[in-house]
C-alpha cells in the first residue's frame, strides 16, 4: 500500500488556480522529488498534504487513512514532518531548545525529549551549534534546522521544500549525505528542489508539475528525456 | 544554585518583613506589591511566554472578585470561600472566553481580549439583584483590622504562583507556549496543538487572575465593576508592570509591581494632579518601551553597563 495517495487534488486562492487536479503516490521508502517552475504550485502542494490548507477538492490518505482537512498537528502526530522554504525557526530558542520542542511530540520526559534532540542534532551536524540562538544562525544551518527540528519528530514521510536553496557547494554535499541518510533510515521523503543535479542523484521518482497541473512523472531518466519537461522546466532554467 | 537560593533568600525576606514592626500603611502598600506582581506573573505566563498578548485581564480579575462577592452578598458565606471557588468559576468563564479570542491572532487577539474584559463590566453592572448593579457589594464584617495576615495570604498566594509558573515553564507545556508565541504555523506543523496549548495558557493564566481578584474582594472589602473590571487601572496596569519589569522574565512582574505601586502612590501624592496621573503611566510606558524594550530585568545587561560608564 502507497504511504501517501494524493487523489484530484485541487487548491484555489480566490480566482487563482494554484492546484489543479493533481494526483501521485509516494511507496514506503523511496525519495519522490516534486519539480516545476517557479510558482508552480509546489509549496502549496506541500500545504495541502500537511494539513496547512484544506484541499479544495480531492482527497489525501496517509497510511489509508483519510486526512484532507485534518489538522497539520494531528498529521504531524500521525507521522509526517515538514519542513519551511520560507525558514520559521523559534527565533528566540537555542538550536537545542528548537529540537527539543519537536521531540516532545514522542515523549513527555524532558530527558528523553533532550536525549532524541541531542541524537538528532549530531545526526544532522547542528550538534556544535546546539547553543546558538537560532536567530543568529546562518541560512544554510537554518535550512538544515528545519531537518532537524522535523527528525525529532520521528516521521515516517518527510517533506524538504528547497533545503538546498541558496546553500554554497560544500553545505549542498553536507545536505545530499545528510537526505540519502535519512532514507538509511527508512524514513520516506518527499522533495522540493530547484538543483537539477541533487534532484537527478538522489530521488528514486520525480514528479513535475506546471501552473499546478502534474504534466510529467517518472524515473529521473524519463523526465530528463520528457519532451513537456524540458520545454516546460528545463527550458526555463536554460533562460535563468 | 541561585534558581533556589535566589527565590528562598526573597521568600524568606518577605516572611521576616512584618516582623520588623511596619505601619499600617507600608503594609497595605506591600499587600498591592504582592498581588500585582501575582495577577503580573499570570499574565506573563500567557502573553510572555505564550505570546497572547491580552488587555483583558481585568475580564478574570473581575470575576474572580465578583465569586468571592456574590457568595457572601447572595449566600451569606464568607468570602473567602471565593479564592477557592473562584478557581471554578474562571475556569469556565476563561474556557469559553478562549474558544473565541484565541481563534484570533496578534492585534486581533489583543483588541478581543479587551473588549471581552469590558463586555463583563457592563454585563455586571446590569445585573441587578445578583451582583448588586453599579451599587457594588460591601462586605460588612472585615476578617482583620490588621494587614499582617492578608499580607501573609497574599505572599502564600504569590510564592505559589511563582513555584507553578517555574514548573511549567521548564516543562513540555512550557516548551510548546514558547514555541507558540515564537512562531505559531511551525509549533501547528511541528505536532503541537496549538489551540489547546494557547487554552491552557489561557486558563492558567486566568485562574491564577481570578484567585487575586477574590482576595482583593476580601481585602478591600468593597468592589464595583468600575473597579474590578476596570481597562486602564486592572488590563491596562498589568501589561505595564510586565513591560517595566521585563517581559517573559521570572522577576519581571515583581520588580515591575514594585515599581508601579510606589510610582501610582508617589504620582498620587502630589496635589491638585488629579485623573491626570494616568497621563503620567502613559509617558512612563513611552520611555520603557523606547529605552528598555526588554523590561528592566530583560535589559539588566544594558543599565549595568549604563551605570558603569556613568561611574568611570
Ligand atoms: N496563501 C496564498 N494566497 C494566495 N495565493 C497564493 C498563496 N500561496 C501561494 N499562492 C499562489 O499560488 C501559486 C503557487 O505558489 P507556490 O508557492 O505553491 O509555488 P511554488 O511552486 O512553491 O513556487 P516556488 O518555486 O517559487 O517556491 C503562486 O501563484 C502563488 O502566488
Ligand atoms: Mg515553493
Amino acid at each position: 500500500m502507497s504511504l501517501l495517495q494524493v487523489q484530484n487534488a485541487y487548491k484555489f486562492f480566490g480566482g487563482l488556480a494554484a492546484v489543479t487536479d493533481v494526483s501521485f503516490e509516494i511507496e514506503p521508502g523511496e525519495i519522490l522529488a516534486l519539480i516545476g517552475p517557479n510558482g508552480a504550485g509546489k509549496t502549496t502542494v506541500f500545504n495541502v498534504v500537511n494539513g496547512f490548507y484544506k484541499p479544495s477538492k480531492g482527497r489525501i490518505s496517509f497510511k489509508g487513512v483519510d486526512i484532507s482537512g485534518m489538522k497539520p498537528h494531528k498529521i504531524c502526530k500521525m507521522g509526517m514532518a515538514r519542513t519551511f522554504q520560507v525558514v520559521k525557526p523559534l527565533q528566540r530558542m537555542s538550536v537545542l531548545d528548537n529540537v527539543i520542542a519537536s521531540a516532545y511530540l514522542r515523549t513527555d520526559s524532558k530527558e528523553k525529549a533532550t536525549a532524541i534532540a541531542m541524537e538528532t542534532l549530531k545526526f544532522t551536524g547542528l550538534y556544535e551549534d546546539r547553543d546558538v540562538i537560532s536567530k543568529g544562525l546562518p541560512l544554510g544551518k537554518r535550512k538544515r534546522l528545519e531537518i532537524a527540528r522535523a527528525l525529532a519528530t520521528q516521521p515516517e514521510l518527510l517533506l524538504l521544500d528547497e533545503s538546498f536553496a541558496g546553500l554554497n557547494p560544500t553545505e549542498l554535499d553536507e545536505s545530499i549525505g545528510i537526505i540519502r541518510r535519512i532514507k538509511e533510515r527508512g524514513i520516506t521523503i518527499m522533495i522540493i528542489e530547484h538543483h537539477m543535479k541533487v534532484i537527478m542523484s538522489i530521488s528514486d521518482r520525480i514528479v513535475v508539475i506546471n501552473y499546478g497541473q502534474k504534466i510529467a512523472e517518472g524515473t529521473p531518466e524519463e523526465i530528463r528525456a520528457n519532451p513537456a519537461v524540458i520545454e516546460a522546466y528545463l527550458g526555463e532554467e536554460q533562460h535563468a | 544554585m541561585n534558581r533556589v537560593a535566589i527565590p528562598l533568600a526573597v521568600f524568606g525576606a518577605l516572611l521576616a518583613l512584618p516582623l520588623i514592626g511596619l505601619s499600617s500603611y507600608t503594609m497595605h502598600i506591600l499587600v498591592l506589591v504582592l498581588m500585582w506582581t501575582t495577577i503580573g506573573m499570570a499574565w506573563n505566563l500567557l502573553g510572555g511566554y505564550c505570546g497572547q498578548v491580552s488587555f483583558g485581564h481585568a475580564a478574570y480579575f473581575g470575576v474572580g472578585a465578583y465569586t468571592a462577592g456574590i457568595l457572601y452578598f447572595k449566600l451569606q458565606i464568607s468570602a473567602w470561600w471565593g479564592i477557592p471557588l473562584s478557581v471554578a468559576v474562571v475556569s469556565v468563564f476563561a474556557f469559553l472566553l478562549g474558544y473565541i479570542v484565541l481563534k484570533l491572532r496578534g492585534p486581533f487577539f489583543a483588541l478581543a481580549t479587551l473588549a471581552s474584559g469590558e463586555v463583563l463590566r457592563i454585563t455586571t453592572e446590569n445585573m441587578g439583584e445578583f451582583t448588586n448593579g453599579t451599587l457594588g457589594i460591601l462586605i460588612q464584617q472585615r476578617t482583620w483590622i490588621e494587614k499582617t495576615w492578608y499580607y501573609y495570604i497574599i505572599l502564600a498566594i504569590a510564592a505559589l504562583t511563582f513555584v507553578v509558573i517555574r514548573k511549567l515553564v521548564a516543562s513540555k507545556w512550557g516548551y510548546y507556549f514558547v514555541a507558540i508565541r515564537e512562531d505559531q504555523d511551525a509549533a501547528e506543523s511541528l505536532g503541537i496543538d496549538t489551540t489547546r496549548y494557547k487554552t491552557i495558557a489561557l486558563v492558567i493564566s486566568a485562574i491564577l487572575t481570578g484567585i487575586c481578584g477574590a482576595f482583593y474582594t476580601n481585602y478591600m472589602g468593597y468592589i464595583d465593576p468600575h473597579i474590578v473590571f476596570a481597562l486602564h487601572d486592572i488590563s491596562i496596569i498589568t501589561i505595564m508592570i510586565v513591560m517595566v519589569g521585563g517581559v517573559a522574565t521570572e522577576w519581571g512582574a515583581l520588580i515591575g509591581a514594585g515599581i508601579m505601586v510606589l510610582l501610582a502612590e508617589w504620582i498620587r501624592a502630589i496635589p491638585g494632579l488629579g485623573a491626570s496621573h494616568q497621563a503620567f503611566f502613559g509617558i512612563l510606558l513611552i520611555a520603557i518601551i523606547i529605552f528598555l524594550p526588554n523590561g528592566i530585568v530583560g535589559d539588566l545587561p544594558k543599565i549595568t553597563r549604563l551605570f558603569r560608564r556613568a561611574r568611570a
